[in-house]
């Protein structure tokens, strides 16, 4: 029975702390500012369990102790006296210590925070929208101003801006794995410098509730060494691919005469819309509907037809589309690598 | 006696509050609802003649939410690039009590949907039909038509003083983004 019962605990225990580590935590930090995070993580929540365990066990040992019958209450005995004085003043004077302490390691961890990106070469513009993120790569070329969605490639091992504001509601910012949370906020411009130090996928979420799909506003930090970073960009500088199968053709042309053209953008093309996500790239994302839906030929189908079933209040309306109109709206999208 | 009084009392109230406005967004045929002839001349044999009525009309007009979606789209489609939120430019003034083609909200819906001699274009493929109806709420509301309860408010770049959120901060400079 205890053997079990060891068991089952080491079992919970590990799922338990299965949720500390992976590609969305604040407790597997992957960059310098989560990692100072993280830390004080650590060291706070160790050093107030000490304090915690030190206070009960104070409370405790009176309770157990068999009180002693004094013979006279009133007699005053001046070295006990002395002995209760001395432990109370160094008990507060610790407590001074230790919050003082924490205070001062908070701080600086706040300086080196702030001393991420003052060097950061790249400045992305990140725009909280309901419910997905417009991401904008800033350039002194204008050519190469690069707008995407929900995806963020970064170079790794190099400090980057981020511009954080919104168009509609407060939305927050949030990548546990590489740095703390920042809200966008309507009017008004946040500056977060992030770093990864090694290639990987981040996920990220909205962490200000923002409305009915809050939950479903994810976004990824794709960091990628240099040389493939730069090659992504000049990628995605291109202009849409031009559909070759008679299909993907068909698509193309219905995409402008239907609704799709009213919103959203596909580089290339005369669809200009900037109010949704751009779709030039679309199929060399990794998710759909801000990591709602993996990229795929069923989700996509399954997106454009019913959106408000997928994300139930997304600004995407159910478009009315034949089942043909949809196989080659599709078909033209999945091409747009 | 007077506690199970009171408790459901308490609970009458309570449940009051779980009443949810429903909102339908799956409309089940986008396109060939309300469908009704548009008409190009208000020259009518025997005078006025009577507004074909759509249910979508009266259950869009007074209802904030599709006000306020009607007012984002107005944003969204650039229908200020020619009313100029509602004042008027190249196209019609929005905001007066002057109707060219009625005030009906089925007028106004195929007045989008069909467009309208001298200039407005038809968007009968290019915004779902719901969308349409949420637009024309918005454009009827504009008149002060709307309860005001429902209606949305005037954008924050309309107003005479910038809201506090957007007051020049000293972390940019003053710049706006």
């Amino acid at each position: 029975m205890k053997r079990l019962a060891s068991i089952a605990f080491a079992t919970a225990m590990a799922l338990f702390l299965q949720g500390c580590a992976g590609w969305q935590s604040a407790l597997d930090p992957k960059g310098p500012a989560a990692s100072e995070l993280a830390w004080l993580i650590w060291f706070f929540t160790g050093l107030c369990a000490v304090v915690w365990v030190l206070v009960m066990a104070a409370l405790a040992v009176p309770l157990m102790m068999r009180s002693r019958q004094h013979a006279e209450p009133l007699t005053l005995d001046a070295s006990s006296d002395n002995r209760k004085l001395r432990v109370v003043m160094t008990a507060v004077g610790l407590t001074a210590v230790i919050l003082v302490g924490l205070t001062l390691l908070s701080f600086f961890a706040n300086r080196t925070l702030a001393a991420i990106g003052s060097d950061a070469a790249l400045t992305i513009r990140v725009t909280g929208h309901q419910w997905w993120w417009e991401v904008r790569y800033e350039d002194a070329t204008p050519s190469r101003i690069l707008t995407t969605a929900n995806e963020i490639h970064i170079p790794a091992g190099e400090p980057v801006r981020l511009l954080l504001t919104s168009t509609d509601v407060i939305h927050s910012f949030w990548v546990p794995s590489l740095s703390g949370k920042l809200d966008l906020i309507p009017g008004r411009m946040n500056v977060l410098d992030i770093k990864a130090d090694k290639p990987g996928v981040y996920r990220g979420q909205c962490a200000e509730f923002c409305g009915a799909q809050h939950a479903n506003m994810g976004t990824f930090i794709i960091a990628e060494p240099r040389a493939k970073f730069d090659a992504w960009w000049n990628d995605q500088l291109q202009p849409a691919a031009a559909p070759t199968s008679d299909e993907a053709k068909a698509g193309g042309e219905l995409f402008l005469k239907r609704p799709c053209v009213m919103c959203h953008k596909i580089g290339g093309t005369p669809a200009g819309g900037t109010v949704a996500p751009d779709l030039t790239h679309i199929a060399s994302r990794q998710t759909l509907a801000a990591g709602t839906l993996t990229m795929s030929r069923g989700n996509l189908a399954a997106w454009i037809a019913d959106p408000q079933g997928v994300k139930p209040g997304a600004h995407m309306p159910v478009v009315d589309l034949s089942g043909d109109e949809l196989n080659a709206i599709v078909a033209y999208l999945e091409a747009l690598k | 006696m007077r506690p199970v009084v009171a408790l459901l009392l308490f609970a009458s109230l309570a449940l009051a509050a779980c009443q949810r406005e429903e909102r339908d967004t799956r409309p089940q045929s986008a396109l060939g609802s309300g469908e009704q002839p548009t008409p190009v001349t208000t020259l009518e044999p025997g005078g006025q003649r009577p507004a074909p009525t759509d249910n979508k009309a009266a259950s869009f007009e007074a209802n904030a939410f599709h006000l306020s979606e009607g007012k984002r789209l107005f944003g969204w489609f650039n229908c200020s690039g020619c009313h100029a939120n509602g004042g008027g430019g190249m196209g019609p003034a929005l905001m007066d009590e002057k109707w060219i083609y009625g005030s009906s909200m089925e007028s106004i819906h195929a007045t989008i949907r069909d467009g309208r001699p001298n200039g407005m274009p038809s968007f009968r493929d290019k915004i779902p039909d719901d969308q349409i109806w949420e637009l024309a709420a918005f454009v009827r509301s504009l008149s002060g038509n709307a309860p005001s309860s429902a209606a949305p408010s005037r954008n924050d770049d309309m107003m005479a003083h910038p809201s506090e959120n957007r007051m020049p901060d000293a972390a940019t400079l003053g710049k706006s983004p």
